[in-house]
């Protein structure tokens, strides 16, 4: 038998998020192609990260997974940010 | 007595199968993770050649496939619905829509790189050596880059055609669809994976 965590989301839900997810994607687009700045680079990449929440929270489940695997997914993330901070700072200060 | 014993026999664990599928796509986080740092070090050093590189990457075909992946990872997340609602037709349908945009995604992603490298955009060409340094390593990047994921595109189109037949047979139901959903999981990384690179690769020019 399945788990008891195993939980049905509404085909509504996925339909909601790839909405969202096509909204991210075209304002991404429109900030970057009009003027691109630092700002619009920066906009880009937190969209990115934001879509990315999105799949990994709903089309991945962790919203409704076990604690352990949100921990362990926040872990990774804060790893590779702390790889590439620790990279630039020798790049930047070396 | 004996009645306990074969029920054992079909233990299964599917708390542990999902935990084994994340370790492993934590892994592939790392892989492209490391790349994505090569990328930053590299576009630092070289701001000027990489913004006149990206320009070259035309921002509608970049656009479409994210449309596609993202069309395609709803589809195979609807599939474990479908599989849950014991409605087998929905799920196969929703597996081989999935598929059909994988190979869509591929055949464009055919002639992007077909048309960088008729221009002679590949890497060791003459004409990125002439280029210089900068253009080199972007297009390097992005050939490899892209070329990984695109690589994982096709592994994912195995995994979830094997996941069609096992769907198709029976061997994944409504009380037993953990493989269905480590093989959606597979999937999704792939998208997690195109939406750092289309804004990294065709947007930030």
């Amino acid at each position: 038998m399945p788990d008891s965590t195993h939980h049905t989301v509404p085909y509504r839900t996925y339909a909601l998020i790839l909405v969202l997810l096509l909204v991210l994607t075209g304002i991404s687009v429109a900030v970057t192609q009009i003027e691109l700045t630092k700002w619009s680079t920066l906009v880009a990449l937190l969209l990115a990260g934001i879509k990315t929440s999105l799949v990994m929270a709903i089309f991945m489940h962790l919203k409704f997974d076990q604690r352990i695997f949100r921990v362990m997914a926040i872990l990774i993330i804060l790893l590779l940010g702390v790889v590439m901070v620790v990279t630039f700072l020798d790049y930047l200060f070396r | 007595m004996s009645e306990p014993a074969t029920l054992h026999h079909n233990h299964r664990d599917d708390t542990a199968s999902k935990l084994g599928m994340w370790l492993f796509i934590f892994t592939e986080l790392l892989l492209f993770g490391g790349l994505f740092v090569v990328y930053s070090v590299y576009r630092y050093l070289h701001s000027q050649a990489f913004h006149l590189a990206a320009r070259e990457l035309d921002v509608f075909t970049g656009t479409l496939n994210t449309v596609i992946l993202l069309v395609s990872s709803m589809t195979v997340a609807m599939s474990t619905t479908a599989i849950r609602k014991k409605d087998k037709r929905t799920t196969l349908l929703l597996i081989a829509v999935t598929l059909v945009l994988a190979a869509v995604f591929l055949v464009n992603k055919y002639f992007e790189w077909g048309g960088k490298i008729s221009h002679g955009l590949y890497p060791g060409s003459s004409i990125l050596d002439e280029l210089g340094k900068g253009d080199t390593l972007f297009f390097g990047l992005y050939f490899f880059m892209t070329g990984l994921h695109a690589l994982h595109i096709i592994v994912g189109m195995v995994v979830l055609g094997f996941m069609f037949v096992f769907v198709w047979k029976d061997k994944i139901t409504h009380d037993n669809f953990q493989q269905l959903e480590n093989g959606g999981l597979y999937w999704h990384l792939v998208d997690v994976i195109w939406i750092f690179l289309f804004p990294l690769f065709y947007l930030i020019t």
